[in-house]
């Protein structure tokens, strides 16, 4: 199989902005996705499927493209995920279903994300609605938060009957998949196309409404039967460390957002940008500061290479896109000249004892400050937590761990037996990631669903992990 | 969403797709497992005559790193007794009884012994049964399967016999290892058949070992023919199809064909189903996968009915049987030519090297410049030079890259007569060079 993907030369004057925030890895034609397909040995108890958060019967839909059976292929995946169009683009494939495929021990692995976007695409391009509305159970659901995890369980309720009304503060659906992804992994109207996707179902989604602001959990609590909570994570906290409000100082989820909603030519980006951070927002802040015109981009991590939280491939790619990592560097002030970013000062760091999470503990070199010039930093460095939502929520008796919402695995039911939560605001342990939050979503439609309609609820319904095995 | 039932001489079937009589269609755990996930129904493996197997029982072509494009067998028929197979074939028939089960049998050449097992086998409730006259190893040599299927007059003969005692529907099961298939098929109607099934595997010899030069697949140092079946056999298997399904005997008898011969997907069972199969078998397939395959086989079939505005399966059933043809009877008119999208091209000029080497020299290697569509790496494009393109398709076959390489059809003002009709009208242009030089000059083809 040809490997498409060139390496983004920094030659800005011979691509146009577009073409650099194209899709990376283009789509399949029919060929290439067949030939991929007739690799896949469709092995028994798939390993792959296996790894797949929302245990996506892969085996079956690659066999459906060597077959010719796209449309049943499409059908295939969505029926274990909705949002299999955003998953195939921004999946970690390499640490899940290709990860774990047979072929990785001596062939190369089958290329299962960009076969699921070959069936996505094609479903989509012909406008294949595969699911609709389930007969009226005259239940009412609210679910807080349009992302991945609201959304999955707006439509997996949805399909069953239940009178679902989804509450979105943004003026679009579709949280991180929206806003958060980098446009040459996903274009904004992928994700857009799964809210429409998921509306149809008749879902009202209502945008630019706020919990706590426009509506409160007491009125959602009295109106409706279920409430699914999946607000998310917020802002990127605070570096605290002087100068941080200087201008050229951004917020790295704002940063990349800007490039979905904004024309691309309207985006300021720095000349020398200092990146901190080395998760894989990080790293998408990184590349578009390069596909975008940065001359220099520095990513500060104040640990080493070995405890990056980014995946290899996306430290990888980073690389190739000329990006440079500054290891063992804590970044201590940001030194402004007129009010504006002038240089990031650093500290050298070394490694210590092990600490709290596992990793090495970075330790302060003494006296080894040093300044990158630079005239643009931004920060990613995690996200907040919702603490004004965990507040309320704890007048309902809604425990938190570590500042996420506490929910029981099985149901993500909340202390509170009306309400349950998913997705990144219940992640206290275990990666954040689009697939996970759509798993959550389909279990705690699956809790719902068998909280109201009893336990009488056929397995067949409960598309999850657990009643497949 | 589309219907998939049919009926089958009487025998209903939820959908098209059955297990063919063979290793899979062994035993009532696996017919049942079948039948879970989504069989119609099955032709249970044959029973019959006592048997000893032997080992190893399978060999395989695998081509350019794809596994089994082809694999033969020499296993016989059940080596489990008959009163097994008969009290587990009741089992599955009383468990599923809306799928059809039908019953594969063969015994040494005796009425009594067809009469008793016919008889034996109808308790079981079974939907029909389907007679082995196609086995064309172990078997043959003791005077059953291919060894009757071989003599038109046996099968009529041992078909007579069954339909004797027979309450159910007989389908006769028929050998590809005979010069014509029209005798046994029209015996088989004159026995008084009540359908068909085609094809039985093909004799043949796998391959020989290069460095211990033991023959696959391997039996203690020995080898022998052995059936051949997988997707290989399919065009084999559509072409004896079509010849039995527009036979004019069989046309008038109207006795269904269920076919099989290399069916992988849903697309190779709507193959032969346009050819004139009711129902189709499959085996090797799920030698290879397991009875899984059938999820999609008939998802892809009814997402490709709802397509194409087909209701059930008679809608599409024997919708292409009329263009099978002779070639007396093709249009000598008909003229293509061979178009090249160099646009698409990315210059392998295999369908230079094709044209030029094997077949009529009609296509060069041009430096496109002038064009413009070269990519400046100097290599030469091909270009069809189309008055002397006979339209063979080669160079469109060895393409590599899809719609590069398109044969077009044009008009040439030539007749668009036969060669039947040209030799009724003016035989002498089908039998003499220099007069068939002069009608070729006289309708403008010229072979250069």
């Amino acid at each position: 199989m040809a490997e498409h993907y060139k390496p983004f030369k920094y030659m800005p004057w011979e691509m146009s902005l577009e073409e650099r925030f194209q899709e990376y890895h283009p789509a399949y034609s029919e060929r290439e996705a067949v030939v991929e397909a007739n690799r896949c040995l469709f092995c028994h108890d798939a390993p792959c499927m296996v790894a797949c958060p929302t245990t996506i019967d892969i085996p079956t839909f690659i066999r459906k493209i060597s077959t010719g059976n796209v449309k049943g292929s499409a059908r295939t995946i969505l029926e274990s995920n909705l949002l299999g169009a955003t998953c195939s683009r921004v999946c970690p494939v390499e640490v899940l279903c290709e990860g774990d495929c047979v072929l990785a021990h001596d062939h190369k692995p089958i290329a299962i994300g960009r076969l699921q976007r070959y069936a996505m695409d094609y479903a989509a391009e012909r406008n294949i609605e595969f699911f609709q509305k389930g007969e009226p159970n005259g239940f009412k659901v609210a679910v807080v938060g349009a992302g991945p995890a609201g959304l999955s369980c707006s439509g997996e309720l949805a399909k069953r009957g239940f009178d679902v009304t989804c509450f979105e503060k943004r003026e679009w659906g579709g949280g991180l998949d929206t806003y958060g992804i980098v446009v040459f992994r996903e274009p904004v109207e992928v994700s857009l196309n799964e809210v429409k996707m998921i509306e149809k179902l008749g879902v009202t989604i209502k945008t630019n409404v706020e919990i706590g602001k426009d509506i409160t959990f007491e009125q959602l609590v009295d109106e409706f039967d279920a409430v699914f909570v999946s607000v998310g994570l917020g802002a990127v906290p605070e570096m605290q460390i002087p100068g941080e409000d200087l201008e050229g100082v951004l917020d790295g989820l704002e940063f990349i957002e800007e490039t979905k909603v904004r024309p691309l030519n309207d985006i300021k980006y720095g000349d020398r940008v200092c990146v901190i951070g080395a998760g894989n927002t990080g790293i998408d802040c990184a590349t578009i500061a390069r596909r975008l015109g940065s001359e220099r981009v520095n990513m500060i991590y104040r640990r080493s290479e070995a405890e990056m939280p980014a995946y290899h491939f996306e430290y990888q790619f980073a690389l190739k896109e000329g990006v440079s990592f500054m290891f063992l560097t804590q970044p201590v002030e940001v030194i402004g000249e007129g009010g504006k970013v002038k240089a990031l000062k650093c500290r050298r760091m070394d490694l210590g004892e092990p600490d709290a999470s596992g990793r090495r503990a970075p330790v302060e070199v003494p006296g080894s400050d040093f300044e990158i010039p630079c005239d643009m930093v931004i920060t990613a460095i995690g996200q907040k937590k919702h603490s004004h939502i965990t507040e309320k929520l704890a007048k309902f008796g809604i425990k938190t761990v570590k500042g996420y919402i506490a929910v029981d695995e099985k149901t993500n039911r909340t202390d509170h037996p009306k309400i349950y939560a998913g997705g990144d605001c219940v992640r206290s342990h275990g990666e954040a990631s689009t697939v996970m939050a759509v798993e959550d979503g389909k279990i705690a439609a699956n809790g719902i669903h068998r909280a109201l309609c009893g336990e009488g609820v056929k397995a067949e319904l409960l598309p999850t992990h657990a009643s497949k095995r | 969403m589309a219907n998939l039932e049919i009926d089958f001489c009487g025998i209903k079937s939820p959908n098209p797709f059955w297990l063919a009589s063979a290793p899979p269609a062994n035993s009532g755990y696996q017919v049942q497992k079948a039948f879970e996930q989504g069989w119609g129904g099955a032709v249970w493996k044959t029973i019959g005559a006592p048997v000893m197997n032997v080992c190893n029982r399978y060999g395989t072509i695998d081509y350019k790193g794809s596994k089994i494009i082809g694999l033969n067998n020499v296993e016989l028929i059940s080596d489990r007794p008959v009163d097994v197979n008969l009290r587990e074939i009741a089992e599955v028939k009383r468990n599923f009884p809306n799928n059809a089960v039908i019953v594969s049998v063969m015994v040494e050449s005796k009425k009594e012994a067809w009469q008793e097992i016919i008889k034996r086998s109808e308790d079981t409730g079974c939907d029909g049964f389907e007679l082995n006259f196609g086995c064309p190893h172990g078997m043959s040599e003791r005077g059953m399967g291919s060894a009757m299927g071989q003599v038109p007059e046996y099968t009529c003969m041992v078909t007579e016999w069954v339909m004797e005692v027979a309450t159910k529907p007989v389908i006769v099961k028929l050998t590809p290892n005979i010069t014509d298939i029209g005798f046994p098929a029209r015996s088989a109607i004159k026995g008084g058949a009540s359908a068909l099934s085609l094809i039985n595997t093909i004799n043949s010899i796998m391959g020989v070992d290069l460095d211990s030069f033991e023959i696959k697949p391997n039996v203690g140092g020995k080898g022998g023919h052995g059936g051949y079946a997988g997707p290989a056999v399919k065009p084999i298997a559509l072409h004896l199809l079509s010849s039995v399904a527009s036979d004019p005997e069989v046309l008038k008898s109207g006795v269904p064909i269920s076919g099989m011969g290399g069916i992988e997907t849903w697309r190779d069972a709507v193959e032969f189903m346009l050819l004139g199969s009711t129902s189709v078998q499959v085996c090797t397939a799920v030698m290879h996968w397991g009875f899984r395959i059938v999820e999609d086989m008939i998802d892809g079939m009814s997402n490709w009915m709802d397509e194409r505005g087909f209701k059930t399966c008679n809608d599409f059933i024997g919708k292409s049987l009329p263009r099978i043809s002779n070639f007396g009877d093709f249009d000598l008119g008909f003229q293509t030519v061979a178009r090249i999208n160099h646009d698409k091209c990315i210059q392998c000029n295999l369908c230079y090297i094709a044209c030029n080497d094997a077949a009529h020299q009609c296509i060069d290697l041009h430096d496109m410049k002038l064009k413009d569509v070269g990519n400046g790496n100097g290599r030469m494009f091909p270009v069809v030079r189309e008055k002397d393109c006979v339209g063979c398709d080669l160079c469109s076959v060895v393409c590599p890259v899809d719609d590069c390489i398109s044969m077009v059809e044009i008009e040439t003002g030539r007749p668009h007569t036969t060669w039947n009709e040209l030799s009724k009208k003016r035989p002498e242009i089908t039998q003499e060079w220099d007069k068939m030089e002069a009608y070729r000059d006289e309708v403008g083809i010229h072979i250069h």
